[in-house]
């Protein structure tokens, strides 16, 4: 899944490097606040353990050919997620320059494809499957779900940075249709063989595979910050990227316009539809995204934060409404 | 020769080849770092049509080629890993851009044919510029010009680690697979039933090698931090390599 230079264009390949360089960011003061000075010789002797490791061709049976195991994911269960980052990061850059898999320009986009997906994606897989009890099952669960799930989303990224790149005519489709189930197949051979690998680690040495656990600083779910979190997000996609929203009709006017020539229905005079029609249009705050009577962007990004708080709003007095209930009947 | 011996073999050789002393080898790593990160952005930045300016970007490594004295041979073999990927996805541009721009003869070319040569090429000369960088630049230079650009210095050490022992270890898990194969003559690949046995006795001895190599590090005065040697400031020779380059690419995106 090694993207190579061509592939990618200056500015996605830039992007992509500025997403890496973040999450490398982080995962080095995660890093730093375990202060634990024996794991960087241990990370450099992994990510050497991973590159020999896949170079060994495991057979699949009964199809005649042979794969290798993920790095990502069995770095993430033995390190944790910042270590296995950072590892993975080394382990992609030596292949770039040693051997040629993956190009320079798209080491950003490697990184996120397979380092990211593989550690952090791989690890929340991992800890939901092995984090309170393990056993041999869980463990083949968890790596056969985390290799064949970050994989997927590995192929769809390498998908979507060579379509924002515009280097090849293939439609999205049709690419999409090419990636997914390829690497749906390598994704299961792969987590086969790192379970097999993690199963025997967990036989030998079980104390190995809580070691990762025992690292990570244990954070309790802290909804005020979830909640910050996804606020910023809907509000840079509500005023932001609202912006940039097709003109184009969506799926259900794209149909209707194929059967009837035009995107809206046409209702009868004196008709109920025109009377709630007249209603709506009085009562309407943003008609259509807009403010009244202007078309400026504005009204465009303030109609999606705006959208966005009420719809928060709403959820959030739902939601608390309903917790109230249930304490209350908790308590009677 | 096994995928692992051959790797081993590629380390090596690559490491002998960037320690020769010839002019290149001798330019500030950091120089070499950001004109070969400079050529392959300008590489793939140009049009998917434009075959002749893409072409011209080709004196780069021709040059250095000459001026480093670096196989040829060797490069060409790096090709096999990208080339397949770059050539099959190209492969299709033909099919679906059939806009007709020329005539050879009777023979029409269409949009969809340049932009599967310039796709090739685009392939071709950014493999060459990154092997060009790491055939005259080890790969302890390269992580001392990260250092200078102020790449963290658990990432940079990292690498050195990692790449310092890739070798040890595939070493070992050469060894391992010969133990294998004597043992199950004739079989391709492993076996599923010791998929599990072979990988993770590498892993557990892999684990073992990075207490000792740990133990071995604070007794030579490791704290947490490694230190790089100073090799010098970039001099009046890099800045006009670099600068000349520049000119060159330059020149080549206007006339263009």
């Amino acid at each position: 899944m090694h993207m190579a230079d061509a592939l990618i264009s200056p500015a996605v390949g830039g992007s992509m490097y500025a997403l890496s360089a973040v999450a490398a960011g982080y995962s080095i003061k995660k890093i730093h606040l375990e202060a634990d000075p024996k794991k960087v010789p241990v990370m450099g002797v992994m990510g050497a353990f991973v590159f020999a490791a896949q170079m060994i061709n495991f057979t699949i049976p009964g199809t005649g050919s042979s794969g290798h195991l993920c790095g990502g994911m069995l770095l993430t269960a033995l390190l944790g997620p910042y270590a296995a980052f950072l590892t993975m990061i080394g382990v992609l850059l030596i292949q770039c320059l040693m051997f040629a898999d993956g190009g320079l320009l798209a080491l950003g986009a490697n990184v996120w494809n397979m380092a990211f997906y593989g550690c952090f994606i791989g690890y929340l897989i991992w800890r939901a499957m092995n984090g309170r009890t393990m056993s041999r099952g869980r463990i083949i669960g968890a790596s056969v779900i985390g290799s064949v799930l970050t994989l997927q989303l590995g192929a769809f990224s390498v998908s979507i940075e060579t379509l924002l790149s515009g280097i090849t005519d293939l439609p999205f489709s049709v690419f999409i249709g090419m990636m997914q189930p390829i690497h749906l197949a390598i994704g299961m051979v792969e987590g086969l063989i790192t379970a097999a690998v993690l199963v025997f680690v967990y036989e030998a040495r079980p104390e190995m595979l809580s070691l990762a656990e025992a690292g990570e600083k244990k954070e309790r779910f802290s909804a005020r910050k979830t909640i910050g979190i996804l606020a910023v997000i809907a509000l840079f996609i509500g005023g932001g990227l609202s912006l940039f929203a097709s003109s184009h009709p969506d799926g259900l006017e794209w149909s209707i316009e194929k059967v009837t020539g035009s995107t809206e229905l046409e209702a009868a005079e004196n008709s109920i539809y025109r009377q709630a029609e007249s209603v709506q249009e009085k009562t309407a705050l943003l008609p259509d995204y807009q403010f009244k009577n202007t078309e400026s962007g504005l009204g465009t990004s303030f109609s999606g934060i705006l959208g966005s708080c009420l719809v928060l709003v709403v959820c959030g007095g739902v939601c608390y409404v309903i917790s109230r209930n249930h304490k209350k009947k908790g308590l009677s | 020769m096994s995928k692992l011996s051959g790797a081993y073999y590629e380390i090596n050789h690559m490491n002998m080849v960037a320690e020769k002393d010839q002019w290149v080898n001798q330019i500030h790593p950091l120089v070499k770092l950001v004109l070969t990160i400079l050529y392959i952005a300008d590489v793939v930045s140009f049009s998917k049509y434009n075959i002749a300016g893409i072409l011209m970007m080709g004196i780069y490594p021709i040059i250095v080629f000459m001026l480093g004295e670096v196989s040829w041979k060797d490069s060409i073999r790096r090709l096999r890993v990208v080339l397949p990927v770059v050539c099959l996805l190209g492969l299709f541009n033909p099919f679906f851009d059939r806009q007709v721009v020329l005539y050879l003869g009777k023979f029409p070319v269409t949009s969809g044919m340049f932009s599967m040569v310039t796709l090739m090429i685009k392939g071709i000369l950014t493999v060459l510029a990154t092997y060009l960088l790491i055939a005259t630049t080890t790969i302890e230079k390269i992580c001392y010009a990260l250092r200078i650009v102020h790449v963290p210095a658990v990432l940079v050490t990292q690498v050195l680690l990692t790449y310092r022992y890739i070798s040890v270890l595939l070493k070992e898990a050469n060894t391992m697979m010969q133990a294998y194969a004597l043992r199950a003559p004739g079989q391709k690949g492993i076996h599923f039933k010791v998929w599990g046995p072979l990988a993770g006795q590498l892993l557990l001895r892999s684990i073992d090698r990075a207490g000792t190599v740990y133990s071995s590090m604070v007794l030579r005065g490791y704290r947490g931090e490694f230190y790089f040697e100073d090799r010098g400031k970039c001099g009046r020779k890099d800045y006009c390599y670099l600068v000349v380059w520049l000119v060159v690419f330059f020149a080549i995106r206007v006339v263009l």
